[in-house]
C-alpha cells in the first residue's frame, strides 16, 4: 500500500467533536523529508490532524501509517515523532540546558552523550551562552528555538509544528522562517507544519496542503497552489484574486466581465458556467484605452509600500483589484489586458442551490426540516423530492425569527459584481445565495423563499 | 474631616478585632494569677510554662497535648497535599460543568458549620466503627483541610501551560513520569500554600477535634485549653501558651501571603 519514499500515510482519517465532523475522510502521503504544510483557516481541521499524527487524539475512524507500520494505540512517548507546540511548552522549572536533555535523560543516555548532543542543538538553534539561562527570561524567539532544539535532539523522522512562529512579531516570524528553511534542509528529515498564514506556508512548504471544514481542498507546490486553484475557496484563501463568474464558451475562449478572452483552458465544454480567477498583479493596466480588452474607472488606490492596489469599476459593470508598480488617478479611465496563460478556469462547483425535500401538503415543501410554501405541485404527501431554487432568489430577513429558516452567515466570496454568501443552517445542508447587499460574517439572518422560485422536482424511486 | 472619620472607622475595626487577642498578649506578661490585673511586667508566667513543659508529661498532660497537635496536624496536612492535590488535577480535566459542579461541591464543607461537621463526622465514624483517638481525629482533619489544598493548587493548573504535559509525553516520558517531572514541580508552589494552610487549620480546630477524638482522653491543644478553662479559671501559665500560638499561626499566615504575592508578580512579568 505505501509507496516507495513515503514516510507518512493517512488513510480515511475521520474524527468527529460533539456531532461536529473536524475530519472527513483525510487521504494524505507524504514522502520522506519532504517539508509539509497544513493551511487551513481556523477550524478547518489543520491542528486536530496534526495532534491525531503526534497521538493526542484518536480517530474515529482510519488509520495513520509510519514507514507502513500502523501507529493506532500507540501512545505519543513510543511514536518515532517529536512536536514543536504553539506557545512552546518549555517546562518553567528547569534551564535552558534540562529542557533540551530532557528526553534523553528519560532515554538514559549516558550523561556525556547527552552533553554532546545537547551542545550541538544549542550551536545549531544559535542558543549557544543561554545554556544556564532561566526559559522565563528568554524572549519569544529565543524560547521557540529552545522548543525546536528540545524537539530535534531526539533526532525525530519526522517533525511536527504547530503554528510554532504564530506568537511572534512580524519581523521575528520572517527570520525564523528562513531558519526553519534552513534547518530543514540541513537535517534532510520530514517536517509536518500546521499554519493559518498563507504566506508562510508559501515561503517554507515543499507541498501544500489546503484544508477547509475537515477536508482537504488541493495538494500542491506552493506554485501550483497559486497558479492553479482547483476551487474558489482555494483561491479566495491563498494570496488576493478576483474570482468571477464566466462561460466557457468553447476550448481556449472564454467569456467574462462582459468581453471574450482567449485562455488556454480545454475540456469544460460548450457554453459552461464557470468560476474564473484572476491574479490583481496579472492585468495589465495603462493609460491607453485603444489597444485594450476592456476599461475601467479607477475608484481607488492605495500604496502598499511595493505595489498600488486599486479597485476598478470594468466597462461591464465589475469591481476588479488590479495590482501594478505604477498608480492610477481616481476617476480617470484605463484600458486593461489579461494573458491567456493568467486566466485560471473553475468548474463552478454549484448552480443552484439544490436540496432533498418531502411534500408536506398541496402547497409547500419541506427541507432541511422547514416547511417552505411553493406552487402547486399535485404532489402526494410524503413524496421525496429535490427542490433547487437559484442563488438570486433567496431572500434574507434580518431577524431569524422573520424567516422560515434560521442560519448564519458563515462565508463571503466576492465575485466582481455581487457577493456568493454561504449561510449555515442547522439542518444538514448550507443554503447559497447571490446577493448585492453587504452581509457580515456571523450575521444571524432568517431565510424565506418566493413561492414562484421554488422548482420541486419529484424523485423518481426505483422500486 | 470625612477621610479622618473613615481612618477612625477602620481603625476601630481592627481594634476591636484584636483587642481579644492583645488582651491576653499584655497580661500573659505580668505576675498577676487573676486576668485583667496589671502587677508590673514579668516574663515570670512564660518560665512557668516551659518548666511545666519539661517537668510533666504523659497522658493527659499539656505537654502531650502539643504533641498530638503537632503529630495529627503534620500528618492530616501531608495527606490532604497528596489528596487535594490528585482532585484538583483530575476536577482540572473536566469539562467546564462538571468543573463547575465539583467545584462547588468542594466549597460547600468550607462554609458548613463545624459543629455539623464534627457531629456528623462523629457519627460517621461510630457508625463505620473508626478507632477512636488518633485515628478518628486525623480522618476528620484530613476531610476538613483537602478543600483548602485543592483551592490553593487550582490556580497553579490554570496557570500552568496545558501542553508542557503533552510536552513531556511527546519527549518519550510515560503519563506517571510526566506527572513527577513536569507537573509536580510546577504545581509545588500551590502545594507548598496548600500543606501550610491545611496545617494550620488542623492545629486552630476546635469543633471537630471535641467531638470526633472519643472517649479515650486524647487531647489536642485547642481541647486541652478548653477543658482547662471550664474547671475553674484559665490557667495563667496558657497566657502565654496562647501568645505563641498567635505568633506562629500570624508568622505561617504571613509566609503563605509572602509567598502568593511573589507568584503573582511573577505571573505579571
Amino acid at each position: 500500500m505505501s509507496k516507495e519514499n513515503s514516510i507518512i500515510s493517512i488513510e480515511h482519517l475521520t474524527k468527529t467533536y460533539g456531532g461536529k465532523v473536524v475530519l472527513n475522510d483525510i487521504n494524505l502521503e507524504i514522502k520522506k523529508g519532504e517539508f509539509v504544510t497544513l493551511l487551513g483557516p481556523s477550524g478547518c481541521g489543520k491542528t486536530t490532524l496534526l495532534r491525531i499524527i503526534g497521538g493526542f487524539r484518536t480517530p474515529d475512524d482510519g488509520v495513520v501509517r509510519m514507514d507502513g507500520k500502523d501507529l493506532s494505540g500507540k501512545a505519543p512517548n513510543e511514536r518515532p515523532l517529536n512536536t514543536v507546540f504553539q506557545r512552546y511548552a518549555l517546562f518553567p522549572h528547569l534551564d535552558v540546558y534540562e529542557n533540551i536533555a530532557f528526553g534523553l535523560k528519560l532515554k538514559h543516555i549516558p550523561t556525556a552523550e547527552i552533553d554532546r548532543r545537547v551542545r550541538k542543538m544549542l550551536k545549531m538553534v544559535s542558543m549557544t551562552d543561554y545554556e544556564d539561562r532561566d526559559v522565563d527570561s528568554l524572549s519569544g524567539g529565543q524560547q521557540q528555538r529552545v522548543a525546536i532544539a528540545r524537539s530535534l535532539v531526539n533526532y525525530p523522522e519526522v517533525l511536527l509544528l504547530d503554528e510554532p512562529l504564530a506568537a511572534l512579531d512580524l519581523k521575528m516570524r520572517k527570520d525564523m522562517q528562513l531558519e526553519l528553511k534552513e534547518l530543514h534542509k540541513n537535517l534532510g528529515i520530514t517536517f509536518i507544519y500546521v499554519t493559518h498564514d498563507q504566506e508562510e506556508a508559501l515561503t517554507l512548504s515543499d507541498t501544500i496542503v489546503v484544508l477547509n471544514e475537515g477536508r482537504i481542498q488541493q495538494i500542491g507546490t506552493p506554485a501550483d497552489i497559486y497558479n492553479e486553484p482547483v476551487n474558489s475557496f482555494v483561491a479566495d484563501f491563498i494570496g488576493e484574486s478576483n474570482i468571477l463568474c464566466g462561460t466557457m464558451i468553447e476550448d481556449c475562449k472564454v467569456s467574462f466581465l462582459g468581453h471574450e478572452f482567449e485562455c488556454v483552458d480545454k475540456g469544460f465544454g460548450n457554453n459552461v458556467p464557470v468560476d474564473v480567477v484572476i491574479r490583481p498583479e496579472d492585468i495589465y493596466i495603462m493609460k491607453q484605452t485603444d489597444h485594450a480588452q476592456f476599461t475601467g474607472t479607477v475608484k481607488s488606490c492605495i500604496f502598499k509600500g511595493v505595489h498600488y492596489e486599486m479597485f476598478v469599476d470594468t466597462d461591464g459593470g465589475n469591481e476588479i483589484m488590479v495590482q501594478d508598480y505604477n498608480a492610477f488617478e481616481v476617476g480617470s479611465t484605463v484600458g486593461m489586458i489579461i494573458k491567456p496563460f493568467d486566466i485560471q478556469i473553475m468548474k463552478k462547483e454549484r448552480v443552484c442551490n439544490s436540496f432533498e425535500g418531502v411534500i408536506d401538503s398541496p402547497e409547500s415543501v419541506e427541507i432541511l426540516g422547514a416547511s417552505f410554501p411553493c406552487k402547486a405541485h399535485g404532489l402526494e404527501n410524503g413524496t421525496s423530492v429535490k427542490v433547487e431554487i437559484d442563488f438570486k432568489d433567496v431572500e434574507r430577513q434580518d431577524n431569524q425569527e422573520d424567516g422560515i429558516l434560521a442560519g448564519e452567515v458563515h462565508f463571503i466570496l466576492y465575485k466582481g459584481d455581487h457577493y456568493h454568501i454561504t449561510v449555515r443552517t442547522d439542518g444538514p445542508a448550507d443554503f447559497f445565495v447571490d446577493t448585492n447587499d453587504v452581509w457580515d460574517k456571523g450575521d444571524l439572518v432568517g431565510i424565506t423563499l418566493n413561492p414562484e422560485n421554488i422548482r420541486v422536482i419529484p424523485v423518481r424511486r426505483d422500486e | 474631616m470625612k477621610k479622618l472619620f473613615a481612618q477612625l472607622y477602620v481603625w476601630l475595626i481592627l481594634l476591636l478585632l484584636y483587642a481579644p487577642i492583645f488582651f491576653i498578649v499584655i497580661f500573659s506578661f505580668t505576675e498577676s494569677r487573676v486576668l485583667g490585673n496589671w502587677t508590673g511586667f514579668s516574663t515570670e508566667l512564660y518560665g512557668n510554662l516551659f518548666h511545666n513543659l519539661i517537668q510533666q508529661t504523659g497522658t493527659g498532660t499539656l505537654t502531650a497535648a502539643i504533641w498530638n497537635t503537632l503529630i495529627i496536624a503534620l500528618v492530616a496536612a501531608s495527606a490532604s497535599t497528596i489528596l487535594g492535590t490528585v482532585s484538583a488535577i483530575g476536577i482540572f480535566n473536566m469539562n467546564a460543568r462538571r468543573k463547575n459542579a465539583m467545584m462547588f461541591l468542594n466549597n460547600i464543607p468550607m462554609i458548613n458549620p463545624d459543629v455539623i461537621t464534627g457531629v456528623s463526622l462523629f457519627l460517621l465514624f461510630i457508625f463505620l466503627h473508626v478507632a477512636q483517638g488518633y485515628t478518628s481525629v486525623t480522618l476528620a482533619h484530613i476531610s476538613i483541610c483537602t478543600p483548602y489544598v485543592l483551592l490553593s493548587v487550582m490556580p497553579r493548573l490554570y496557570q500552568m501551560n496545558p501542553n508542557t504535559y503533552e510536552a513531556a509525553l511527546d519527549l518519550g516520558a510515560t503519563p506517571s513520569q510526566a506527572l513527577w517531572k513536569v507537573m509536580i514541580p510546577q504545581l509545588r508552589p500551590g502545594m507548598i500554600s496548600g500543606f501550610i494552610l491545611a496545617f494550620t487549620m488542623s492545629i486552630d480546630d476546635f469543633a471537630v477535634t471535641f467531638f470526633t477524638r472519643g472517649t479515650v482522653g486524647l487531647d489536642t491543644l485547642s481541647t486541652y485549653i478548653y477543658t482547662d478553662a471550664r474547671k475553674g479559671g484559665l490557667t495563667p501559665e496558657l497566657r502565654p501558651l496562647m501568645t505563641l500560638i498567635f505568633a506562629t499561626v500570624l508568622v505561617l499566615l504571613i509566609v503563605i501571603n509572602i509567598r502568593q504575592r511573589r507568584s503573582a508578580a511573577i505571573q505579571k512579568n
